[in-house]
């Protein structure tokens, strides 16, 4: 069914509804504090957004089939500091090798969740609840509670996110590249195609010869593998690593993933969605002390905008996104 | 490959004895008395009265959001908010306090707001048909955001005197209040779920909410029910967590839905909804609490306990699904062999 109004149109297309929230927020703090919309100070909005535009658009993959991986604030702290301890240990280590090992350690620790999703069949939640706490205690045991500080890391291994390159860091652009990655992945290849069939509707995909299951361990795999990078990027941004790092940012990244139209149900959602909600709530969350409001507001304003977004998001479901396998009407 | 997951009919009529003892509960029972048995034997003040009574301060709280959580669950639901509802509850008593209230509206102001967060998460899920889990994430940072606006990184404390008797007093020699309150709910939600109408109800909601649908029964007035009862004993849980420490931070309860989860699954609650009991619940209450004190007496750090209690949740439910699985196996292969 084609809605023919024009606000229709701009609803079922959430992105650029979004699109331009976001520029009325930059109009709207830019004529408050015209720094804050000045190219430089774009540059390190986007460089402290790097990280949950990642975050968001792997775990876009993960929501959907269908599933959600809390676990994954909990797998870049403790690949965090695996790679932190490791430095410590090996200061020769070039920071590539730790960037390589970062992706693996993300990429076992999200198969486990993968493998107990598909083959044992738990559901996701479940699965990354427990892994969540689990993998956070793990960073505790590994540390035995102490910090890892910035004088006790190599400078290639805090080097890596923070060169910059055509005045954007390493970080931006990393995040960019696997924002285009991620992009060609979800149009382009056959896998990416087959994760929408598989959230849209899972019976129709089994009937069209797809492994439902083994989808979900692949959106696991990546979700993994993009939170151990992280963990790494995050780490050596801030020149520090203990237990506490990223507590509770998995919330933020469902939130960024919701925010940007990304279907809880499965099926349905964009990169772009997913890229737009995390470039949302990091404005916020750098523009709130430019315009004079206590970051104590940050929390509430975020909590406030994922439901506001699920009703909206509810409301145009309805009228269908991009779907690979429809249902049958009833 | 399909997996649907296998619904097992709640209360099944007449079993015979073996599947009686292979139940749930039966388990849970022999894990509760290993349980107790290692506590003695790590320590010899574990068996003392006050000691015992000591132990059941730890987990009564997050018990009494565990049973309404029960029913949520059995009906398909899930609140993840309950903990932030406890901040939110907490702060807005110490709000109250500050303006001069006394124990008893203390109380019935924490209650009223648990019931109001409750309500709200219920209300949204139902009128605009949003899973729970989107919406309750949301909830989680609004409720607690709203108790940062509020206290920021400031304390509330000074209750009045006779607040301190909702956490810290005693009914009976060394039976506690938040204990005693917790066996009379316990019974309270037994009853509710297994001898009456509105208990079918939820187990029907939870098997196939639209045959429920279909049957009559108002599903979308159910679920908002059981979502503000979940908030209400939430609120409950923040006025007996305030008046044991006796003071307010907006970190108050932090990951207690986590645990609180845990205990129900643990439980015998089937995740997907549709089957569980509050005997199982009661009995799991129990088995985290002794556990985690058990723990405690040998000084393991509460993020190492974090661990145990993930794994618990990831094999309690995995272990039935992989045994099921065994079965059904070998009995297709019986099957193929007569």
């Amino acid at each position: 069914m084609k809605s023919t109004s024009m606000i229709g149109k701009l609803i079922s297309h959430r992105e650029w509804l979004l699109g331009a929230l976001i520029i009325m927020m930059l109009v709207g703090v830019g004529s408050a504090a015209p720094f804050f919309v000045g190219a430089a100070n774009l540059a390190e909005v986007f460089d402290d957004t790097a990280i949950l535009i990642m975050l968001a658009c792997a775990q876009m993959l993960v929501i959907l089939t269908r599933c959600i991986d809390l676990s994954v604030a909990s797998n870049l702290a403790f690949t965090g500091m695996c790679v932190a301890l490791f430095n410590v240990a090996f200061p020769e280590t070039s920071a590539f090798v730790t960037l390589v090992m970062s992706i693996g350690i993300g990429l076992i620790l999200g198969a486990f969740n993968g493998l107990l999703v598909w083959l044992v069949g738990i559901p996701s939640i479940v699965v990354t609840l427990g892994t969540m706490s689990v993998y956070r205690g793990f960073v505790f045991l590994l540390s035995d509670g102490e910090w890892v500080n910035a004088h006790e890391m190599t400078p290639q291994f805090l080097a890596l996110p923070r060169a910059t390159f055509l005045d954007l860091t390493v970080l931006s652009w990393i995040a960019i590249a696997l924002t285009l990655v991620m992009f060609i992945f979800t149009r382009f290849t056959k896998t990416g195609l087959s994760i929408f069939a598989v959230g849209g509707n899972p019976k129709a995909a089994v009937y069209s010869g797809l492994d439902v299951g083994k989808h979900q361990f692949i959106t696991f795999c990546i979700s993994g593998a993009v939170a151990g990078m992280c963990g790494y990027l995050w780490v050596s941004r801030y020149a520090v690593a203990y237990v506490e790092v990223a507590l509770a940012f998995e919330l933020q990244v469902v939130a960024a993933c919701v925010i940007g139209g990304i279907s809880i149900a499965g099926g349905i959602g964009s990169i772009w969605g997913a890229v737009l909600g995390a470039i949302f709530l990091g404005l916020i969350k750098n523009a709130l002390p430019v315009i004079g409001i206590s970051p104590f507001w940050q929390l509430a304003i975020s909590g406030l905008v994922i439901v506001l977004a699920v009703i909206i998001n509810s409301r145009s479901e309805k009228r269908g996104g991009r779907r690979i396998l429809r249902e049958a009407h009833q | 490959m399909t997996k649907e997951i296998s619904r097992e009919l709640p209360d099944s009529l007449n079993g015979d004895l073996r599947s009686k003892l292979m139940r749930w509960e039966t388990l849970l029972m022999v894990f509760v008395a290993i349980a107790f048995f290692t506590n003695t034997q790590l320590s010899p003040y574990f068996l003392d009265p006050w000691s015992l009574s000591d132990a059941t301060f730890n987990f009564t709280e997050k018990a009494i959001i565990a049973l309404p959580m029960a029913l949520l669950i059995i009906a398909r639901d899930i609140d993840l908010s309950v903990a932030s509802t406890i901040a939110l509850a907490s702060v807005t008593m110490g709000f109250a306090n500050s303006m001069g209230a006394g124990p008893i509206e203390l109380a019935m102001i924490g209650m009223a707001v648990g019931a109001v967060a409750g309500f709200v998460n219920g209300w949204i899920i139902t009128k605009f048909d949003i899973p729970a889990i989107v919406v309750t994430i949301g909830t989680m940072s609004l409720y607690r955001g709203i108790a940062y606006i509020v206290l920021g990184d400031d304390v509330y404390r000074s209750y009045p005197d006779g607040f301190a008797f909702f956490g810290q007093g005693y009914v009976w020699g060394v039976v506690s209040f938040e204990f005693v309150l917790f066996l009379c709910l316990a019974v309270v939600f037994g009853v509710l779920l297994h001898k009456t109408t509105f208990g079918r109800r939820v187990y029907a909601i939870g098997n196939n909410p639209t045959a429920a649908l279909f049957s009559g029964i108002n599903v979308k007035r159910h679920r908002l029910f059981l979502f503000t009862l979940v908030g209400l004993f939430a609120g409950v849980a923040a006025v007996l967590l305030t008046s044991r420490i006796g003071s307010t931070r907006p970190s108050i309860a932090m990951g207690w839905e986590l645990e609180v989860i845990t205990m129900v699954v643990l439980g015998g609650v089937n995740i997907m909804g549709g089957s569980g009991s509050i005997v199982g619940v009661f009995i799991a209450v129990f088995l985290m609490g002794l556990v985690t004190f058990g723990m405690g007496l040998m000084n393991v750090p509460g993020i190492v306990m974090s661990i145990f209690t993930g794994l618990l949740l990831i094999l309690v439910i995995g272990t039935p699904i992989i045994w099921r699985r065994i079965l059904s196996a070998r009995k297709l292969r019986s099957q193929k062999q007569g």
